[in-house]
Formats: C-alpha cells, sequence, structure tokens
C-alpha cells in the first residue's frame, strides 16, 4: 500500500496531469459542469411538485412511492438506456442525471412540508396568511432541513453518476479513471477516484455549510436527512396499548 | 426494442450471472447487520461513540461505490477483480447506513419499557436481546430495506471494472449495441430488489406481530 501511496502521489505532482484538456482543472470544470445543470433543473422541478402535494396533502403515497422504486433502478442502467436511444453526448447524460437527482429531491421537500406542525400551519391560517403565504413563509422554511438533506442526496447521487458517465462515452473525473481503467494502471484509476471522492466530499460539505446559513436557528436541533436517507416511516411504531389483561408484573426474580 | 427470443437462447448465462448478482448484494447486507447491530447499541450507550460513529457513517456513504471498489483493492491489497471488493465496499455502506437506524431506533425505545423490564429482573444483555432489539426490529427492518434495494442496484456498478452479476449484461450489451441485452440486465436488476424489498416487508410483519395491533383495537 506504502509503494501505491507514493506512486499516486507521484501523478499528483506530475504537472503533466495538470494541464490541457485531460488535465485535473479540466476534468473537474467538466464534472461540474455535467452535475451542475441537472441539479438545478431537478431543483425547478421536484421542490414545487414536492411542495404541492405536502401542503395538500394529496398524491404523498405516490411521491414516497417513486423515490423508494428509483433506488431500485441502476444508474448504469439509466445511463445506456438514454445514450444508446439518444446519442453519444451530453444531453442524454443530462436527462439521466436529471432523473435521478428528481427523487430524492422530491421526497425531501414533500416529507419537510407535511412534517411540518400542524399546530405551526394552523396559527398561520389562524393569523390570516393566504395559502400561498403559508407555503412560502412557513411551511417551506421550517422544511427546509430535510430539504436540503433531499439537496445533498441528489447532489452525492449526480456526481457519483457524472463518473460513470464516462463508460458512455463523456468526459469529466470518470474519464480518468476509465482511461487508467482501459490499460490496466492502478495508479491512474486511484488517482481518478481519490479525486472523484474529494469531489463529493466537498460538494457534501458546501451542502452542509449552506444548510447551516440559511436554515433557521429554531430549526437547529431536527434531524436533517443523509443521503439516501429513509424515506419509509423512519419513526418506531407506537407500542401497543397496554390491554386490561396485562398480567402483574414478576416483583422478585433471583 | 426487446427481443424476447434472447432470454431462452441466454439462460445459460442469466442464471448464474443472477445468483452471483444476489450474493454480491445480499452477503453484505447479512455482514453489515452483524457489524451494525453491536456499533448501534454502542453509539446509543455513549454520547463519545455517537459523536464519532455517526460523522464516520455519514462520511462513508458520502463516498460513490465506484470510487470504493477502485480504491479497496489498494487498501486490501486484493486484485482489482476480486469480487471480494464488492462485498466489502457495499458492507460499508450498509453499516454506514444501519448503525445510524439501530442507535435511532433503540434511542426510540420508551424509557417506561426499559425500566419495567430492568424491574422485571431482565439483565442487561437479556434486556436488549428480548426487549430493546425486538421493540427496535421496525426501524431496522426500515434500514435493511433501504441497504437491500441500494446494494442490488449498485452490484451492477462492479461491472464497470470487470466484476460479474447481471451489471455485466449492461456493459456488454451497451458494447454491443444489443438493447435487449441492457433492458435484460436493469429490469432484472428492479424486479429482484423488488422481490426482496416485498420479502423484507413480509418478514417485517412476521417478526414484529404486534405492530399495528393497537392502532386496530382502538
Amino acid at each position: 500500500m506504502g509503494a501505491l501511496l507514493a506512486d499516486v502521489a507521484a501523478w499528483f505532482g506530475d504537472s503533466a496531469n495538470w494541464t490541457g484538456a485531460a488535465g485535473v482543472p479540466n476534468r473537474v470544470l467538466e464534472h461540474l459542469q455535467y452535475s451542475i445543470v441537472p441539479i438545478l433543473l431537478a431543483l425547478l422541478i421536484a421542490v414545487p411538485i414536492g411542495a404541492a402535494v405536502g401542503h395538500s396533502g394529496r398524491g404523498g403515497f405516490l411521491v414516497v412511492g417513486v423515490a423508494n422504486g428509483m433506488r431500485s433502478l441502476p444508474e448504469l442502467g439509466v445511463l445506456t438506456i438514454l445514450v444508446t436511444f439518444m446519442s453519444v453526448g451530453l444531453l442524454p447524460v443530462t436527462i439521466a442525471l436529471l432523473i435521478l437527482a428528481i427523487p430524492p429531491l422530491l421526497a425531501g421537500t414533500y416529507a419537510g412540508v407535511s412534517n411540518v406542525d400542524r399546530a405551526v400551519v394552523d396559527a398561520a391560517r389562524g393569523m390570516g396568511m393566504t395559502e400561498p403565504e403559508i407555503l412560502t413563509k412557513v411551511e417551506l422554511p421550517n422544511a427546509l432541513p430535510l430539504i436540503i438533506g433531499g439537496l445533498r442526496t441528489a447532489t452525492l447521487q449526480v456526481i457519483a453518476t457524472a463518473a460513470i458517465a464516462a463508460f458512455v462515452g463523456v468526459d469529466g473525473l470518470g474519464r480518468i479513471l476509465f482511461s487508467g481503467l482501459a490499460v490496466r494502471d492502478y495508479t491512474r484509476m486511484a488517482a481518478g477516484a481519490l479525486l472523484i471522492a474529494v469531489l463529493a466530499l466537498l460538494a457534501d460539505a458546501a451542502l452542509a455549510a449552506l444548510q447551516r446559513l440559511i436554515v433557521s436557528p429554531g430549526l437547529r436541533t431536527s434531524t436533517s436527512s443523509r443521503r439516501r436517507a429513509v424515506v419509509a416511516p423512519a419513526q418506531p411504531e407506537q407500542l401497543p396499548q397496554s390491554r386490561s389483561t396485562t398480567p402483574e408484573p414478576e416483583l422478585a426474580r433471583s | 426494442m426487446i427481443d424476447w427470443s434472447w432470454f431462452p437462447t441466454n439462460a445459460e448465462r442469466l442464471v448464474p450471472a443472477l445468483g452471483a448478482h444476489l450474493l454480491l448484494a445480499l452477503l453484505p447486507v447479512v455482514i453489515g447487520l452483524i457489524v451494525a447491530i453491536p456499533l448501534g447499541w454502542v453509539a446509543n450507550r455513549s454520547r463519545p461513540a455517537r459523536a464519532v460513529l455517526v460523522p464516520v457513517a455519514g462520511l462513508l456513504y458520502t463516498i460513490p461505490s465506484l470510487v470504493l471498489f477502485i480504491l479497496l483493492p489498494g487498501i486490501l491489497g486484493t486484485q482489482i477483480l476480486d469480487p471480494v471488493n464488492v462485498v466489502v465496499a457495499l458492507s460499508v455502506y450498509t453499516v454506514a447506513l444501519l448503525v445510524r437506524s439501530v442507535a435511532d431506533a433503540l434511542a426510540a425505545v420508551p424509557g417506561m419499557v426499559v425500566a419495567a423490564a430492568t424491574a422485571m429482573g431482565y439483565r442487561p444483555a437479556r434486556r436488549f436481546a428480548q426487549v430493546e432489539l425486538p421493540l427496535s426490529l421496525p426501524v431496522l427492518i426500515a434500514g435493511l430495506r433501504v441497504a437491500t434495494v441500494t446494494n442490488i442496484s449498485l452490484v451492477s456498478v462492479g461491472a464497470l471494472i470487470g466484476i460479474g452479476g447481471l451489471g455485466y449484461f449492461i456493459t456488454d450489451g451497451f458494447g454491443r449495441g444489443n438493447t435487449t441485452s441492457i433492458f435484460a440486465g436493469v429490469i432484472l436488476i428492479v424486479v429482484l430488489a423488488l422481490v426482496f424489498d416485498a420479502l423484507l416487508v413480509l418478514i417485517g410483519r412476521l417478526v414484529t406481530p404486534w405492530v399495528g395491533v393497537g392502532r386496530k383495537a382502538r
């Protein structure tokens, strides 16, 4: 492992790997470019739908069902099918990443909005707020931790899948990894893998910082959902009520 | 789009791939569960342990699967084509997911129940096995469902570096322009995930017969 670390360090130290179209900076830029567009589009699509469903309470089972069902869809399959039926290029990759980014955001927004304390919503209504006001001024701010949780999940999914997209013909950091794979150059593969991991960790850290900045201090204690958060109910089921026939507890047991 | 005659002619390849896929996906679920229960117990008991375990689990979960499949041979000293890499990587994800589930589930066991069990003479170990763990099963099974479905889907990524399973039909089909092969891989993976998800729901109902009883009675 020591030799490998030295090899990988040497790869990063080689200035040839930092310049030109195949250099690290350009690959990082490509990777960000592939990732940002689908994430922004997914925000534009998923947040309004999730908020509407969460606010009205109708169609919630559909949102949760779709989000859970999408988890089983292999990202490699989505990419290869779209590229096969469209063409090699950025458009099918963007659509594939969008398809993968929508469910966690949709589920996060829906869960966030529908879990806002009913008493808070009733209070807002009692104060004379209109329904759109309740949604934008009360429910969405309260839902922010879960919405950003969904955004973090979606972002990780997109960055990871954008790396896989190099297999279907685009570039980005995945290209470093796959070009290493093609010639059995493990050092280059490991360097590419490390770069992807660092990008994912940095993106997640940036979103965590954003969360700390924009979530109301009053909501600090609420748990934010992590990547691929359990959309199925995370609350433990209620214990059955004790019945009248409960036997007397044994008092002493040696 | 899909040539149905492809399936019978390729059954000889499909069936072993299906078996390999299941083994690569489900073995990590079992390993992950066995490792996560004691870790979750520790995380629930001690605040410092939780302060370490939960963020580390989150960090591990952040690493993309392809990255882990490629870095693990360097860390473990295995060959890049060794299926052990996939098993270890998916076990890591399963543990990362379940540690939090187990800790949260144990924390949610009502204090009264624990106190009642203690008063009835349950020692901590037996109380954990017979009272606290069974009561946290619903949350644990919710976590297991996510881990199982995610693992079944993630094994396909292994095909990119040449590790078997159903993902091979996706990469091979893509290479040959054979859409039937791609769809076969994707559809079988999704069906497997749905079947095992349903199976876990069923197991969940069987092992927690008390869930929902109180609600119906009221």
